[in-house]
């Protein structure tokens, strides 16, 4: 009883609004970009072409000190967290569930259910003790360093590189593995040359969100990190505060240039190949 | 069971407890031991000048509610604590509903364009989704501001004489919120639609029901655990918001979440700010208990 | 416990970068850091020196009490050297690496919250007032009802910088009261006129310097030197002394117990002290040193801004914030903490 006019699946007026929320969404991101071309210092209005805030940032000693340690961070925190991410998943996946299976799981999704204000405030308070801790025994040259933002960093990473390597393992086919072992491959064999191959892509699509939501991370570095330690986010949340100039939009344009290429890689990558 | 399949369970288990203790120990050290410590927090005394006194005390969680008036010492029921958490709440709630209201037909949309088409609007939503909060939300303070975008276009086309200003009140909180939590609701309603069998819209249609009524009582019902799930994935983010509302609300509007960072700069009451904490821990945690209770229910029908 | 803390420490010293030669981490209020200051001495100490921001010596106060925040160099305000000085955050100065401390001019020399300079040189000093657009308003701006009892035309317009000690100061000054008043009388009129006048602010927060410059704010209560700034760019903003008093304050860089990069913070210190350094300094953020001999130096518009240069009529309406007792300051701090509320 196909009425070729009548399409089952519209449904009146959302259209309309789906397109003006893809629009609502678009537009104040495509201003942000095109006032980082702005001559002129105003924020509002329109002076001219210029590549002039570009090449300010680009000589800001501050931004480029930023990025760089945005950039070790997140790397650090992408492999940390994919690593310990794949071992876990292959510990609690294809296997009979065991007792305290669910903890495991709740406790590495834990970061994605807590507000992400609480951890700060933990976090700071946390190694704040561990700070004096290691002053008072002679150890003040440890209390500063990277280290505990990659830690911060990695734990909540832990989350979103699980569970794209979760998701593929569960995908996976196991009849692999079990002819690499009917070939009499050991276990470790069989790991290294079938199931980590298979794994990769999995593996990569994780490090590569984990790397995104590091370098996207503004609350829990700003509570955490110590003197000048600011990551680009940290230091674009200060610039916020004060120096409105269109030069905040260049640093946003050239970060979000860089989200976006990840995450094109990242689509490419997970794309169920039909 | 035989001895040699019982040992094989009792190995499979220790290995996968080995392999994730890595993970556990990362955790433990940046995720789930510093809560622990803050629990603590909240019940010692807050010292002269910041940190903690290490004496029992209950004041950090009375302070919740109520506060001693510095002039007469009596305990009254803290008005402006109160008016935050209700700030907070109704914003959160708020944007929950409208992100809701326009997040359900952009879903509906993605999920009816022909399947090659599907992917490009899915990776459009996504973008947005996983751009930094913070240029998300200063995006919105130069469209909000008094010489931004919004008030060009509202004047350009004759619809108020003065510019409107919104910045620093509850309503651009309101939008900031909307506009950076809204891929978190439309994701999730997604999967749920895109699971949906159309076949049973047309038995509806068949049976003659008019669109209103194929939308109430057959979409709905069913697309439920993605809203729920949409619900809590905008809900829970919006609670504890730190970011929209410190750069959108100017230092006076104040949610939850600048509340507790207040407690450890100028308010000087470490144990009040961690017992604020848990607090917000604790009602996420309901949400999510909420959810999983009917996802489950959801599940039950098949 | 202990062995808990000992293996984070170890991981933290696996992937600690190591702090290099020549580094300096000064924490300072923001944007009151000359950049031309730091390539200067950069260029002639070859030590990078690193300015992180912070916008009130609260927060100042609560990160490094926090410990472990990898900073040598603070600049509180007066009231609050008292403070750090107090809690051992901070050490006394080495005057013998100081050559440059004879600089300090006379009237800087022997404060009441630092005798005879120990503890802290001078960095700037300026006070507190209102700025006002008298495009939007051009009633008596030098009094304190501007922002305790706000006229029509700035309801809504006004912002009041978020600084505990300076605005319930002034609150105190307009009510009659003496700062650091224990009278508890006059304090709940502060706090009930604090309270009743926040309804009428659009907001508590800092950078006048853009939002006034942009109109996004048509008054706020500023400190001077950034009101000269606005005034750069929208000429008809003017600063007002509250005639029931306002507040004078200074600052001074304190060198932490804990700093790490203790030669270079010397270094630093004593170039400052120079009068041709201190000039680049006030030239960045319009406001007046404490080094004698650099008026030279100093950009000329200063000489006769308004904003730098007290007007007679207004000299004596001056109040320099004393120390506190530790009562007052508890007072302050409640009060400060409902109002923020």
């Amino acid at each position: 009883m196909a009425d070729r006019g009548f399409q089952v699946a519209r449904l009146p007026g959302f259209a309309t609004i789906a397109i003006i929320v893809f629009v609502a969404l678009y537009l104040p991101i495509f201003t942000l970009v095109a006032y980082s071309f702005n001559a002129s210092t105003s924020l509002a209005i329109w002076g001219g072409f210029s590549l002039d805030w570009y090449a300010k940032a680009w000589d800001n000693q501050q931004v480029k000190d930023a990025t760089v340690r945005s950039l070790i961070i997140a790397s650090f925190a992408a492999v940390i967290s994919t690593t310990v991410a794949t071992m876990a998943a292959l510990g609690t996946t294809r296997r009979r569930a065991f007792k305290g299976q669910t903890l495991i799981y709740v406790m590495i999704n834990q970061p994605l259910m807590v507000p992400e204000i609480v951890t700060a405030v933990a976090l700071m308070i946390v190694f704040g003790l561990v700070k004096v801790w290691l002053t008072s025994v002679g150890m003040g040259g440890l209390t500063t360093g990277l280290g505990y933002l990659i830690l911060a960093h990695s734990a909540f990473c832990i989350p979103f590189a699980y569970l794209p390597i979760r998701a593929r393992l569960e995908g996976m086919d196991l009849t692999l593995e079990t002819a690499a072992a009917d070939l009499y491959a050991t276990p470790w064999q069989t790991f290294r040359r079938v199931t980590l191959p298979l794994l990769a892509p999995g593996m990569i699509a994780g490090a590569m969100l984990a790397f995104v939501i590091s370098l996207d991370d503004v609350v829990i570095t700003e509570f955490v990190k110590s003197g000048g330690q600011d990551t680009l986010p940290t230091y674009m949340l200060g610039q916020m505060r004060r120096q409105l100039t269109p030069e905040i939009n260049a640093v946003s344009t050239m970060l979000l240039g860089l989200t976006v290429v990840l995450l094109t890689a990242f689509f490419l990558l997970t794309r169920k190949k039909t | 069971m035989s001895p040699a399949e019982d040992r094989a369970i009792k190995t499979s288990a220790r290995n996968g407890w080995l392999l994730s203790t890595p993970a556990l120990a990362v955790l433990i050290f940046a995720a789930s031991g510093p809560l622990l410590i803050v629990l603590v927090y909240s019940f010692l005394t807050p010292g002269q000048h910041g940190n903690v006194v290490w004496d029992f005390s209950t004041d950090g969680w009375v302070g919740i509610l109520w506060s001693q008036d510095i002039f007469t010492g009596e305990w009254a029921l803290a008005d402006a604590h109160l008016a935050i958490f209700w700030r907070s709440l109704w914003l959160s709630l708020m944007t929950t509903a409208f992100t809701f209201l326009v997040g359900f037909p952009t879903a509906w949309f993605i999920a009816t364009r022909p399947p090659k088409e599907r992917a490009l609007w899915l990776f459009l939503i996504t973008i947005p989704f996983w751009t930094n909060l913070l240029i998300r939300t200063y995006a919105i303070n130069e469209v909000l501001r008094k010489e931004g975008l919004m008030n060009t276009v509202l004047l350009g086309l004759g619809i108020t004489d003065t510019p409107v200003e919104v910045l620093y009140t509850q309503t651009a909180i309101f939008i900031g919120m909307t506009y950076v939590y809204l891929p978190l609701m439309v994701l999730p309603l997604f999967a749920a639609i895109d699971r949906f069998d159309m076949k049973l819209l047309e038995a509806g249609y068949d049976l003659y029901a008019s669109r209103m009524q194929v939308l109430r009582r057959i979409i709905l019902p069913i697309v439920k655990p993605g809203i729920i799930a949409g619900s809590i994935l905008v809900f829970v983010p919006s609670l504890g918001a730190y970011v929209t509302p410190r750069v959108l609300g100017g230092g006076k509007q104040m949610m939850i979440g600048n509340f507790i960072e207040l407690q450890f700069l100028q308010g000087k009451n470490w144990p009040l700010g961690a017992a604020l904490s848990m607090l917000l821990l604790i009602i996420v945690m309901a949400a999510l208990l909420v959810y999983v209770r009917y996802a489950n229910k959801g599940s039950s029908h098949g | 416990m202990k062995r808990l803390l000992s293996a984070t420490a170890l991981l933290m010293a696996t992937t600690g970068l190591a702090s290099a030669e020549g580094v300096l981490q000064l924490y300072n209020w923001g944007n009151y850091t000359s950049p031309e200051l730091l390539a200067k001495f950069e260029a002639e100490t070859g030590i990078k020196v690193t300015v992180t921001d912070y916008d009130s010596n609260d927060v100042a106060l609560a990160k490094i009490e926090a410990g472990g925040a990898g900073f040598d160099l603070v600049v509180p305000s007066a009231n609050y050297v008292t403070i750090f000085a107090d809690k051992g955050l901070t050490v006394p100065l080495d005057l013998a690496r100081l050559p440059s401390h004879a600089n300090i001019a006379p009237e800087w020399k022997d404060v009441a919250w630092d005798p005879g300079r120990t503890n802290s040189i001078p960095w700037q000093w300026g006070t507190v007032g209102i700025a006002v657009d008298t495009a939007v308003y051009s009633g008596d701006i030098n009094t304190s009802a501007v922002w305790l009892e706000v006229p029509d035309e700035l309801k809504g317009k006004i912002n009041v910088v978020p600084e505990m000690t300076d605005i319930v100061s002034l609150a105190t000054l307009y009510y009659g009261g003496e700062p650091c008043s224990e009278d508890l009388e006059v304090l709940k009129k502060v706090r009930d006129g604090l309270l009743a006048a926040k309804p009428n602010w659009i907001a508590m927060d800092y950078g006048a310097t853009e939002k006034m410059s942009n109109k996004d704010w048509a008054a706020s209560v500023n400190w001077n030197g950034s009101t000269m700034r606005i005034r750069e760019n929208l000429p008809t903003v003017v600063y007002g002394y509250p005639k029931e008093g306002y507040t004078l304050w200074m600052d001074s860089v304190m060198l932490l117990k804990d700093a790490q990069n203790v030669d270079e913070a010397y270094a630093f210190m004593d170039f400052i002290l120079k009068p041709e350094n201190a000039a680049l300094i006030s030239n960045f953020a319009k406001y007046a040193n404490g080094v004698a001999g650099s008026e030279p130096f100093m950009d000329p518009a200063m000489a006769t801004a308004p904003e730098v240069v007290i007007p007679e009529e207004h000299k004596a309406n001056g109040v320099f914030l004393p120390v506190c007792s530790e009562k007052s300051r508890e007072y302050m701090t409640a009060i400060w903490t409902e109002l923020q509320k």
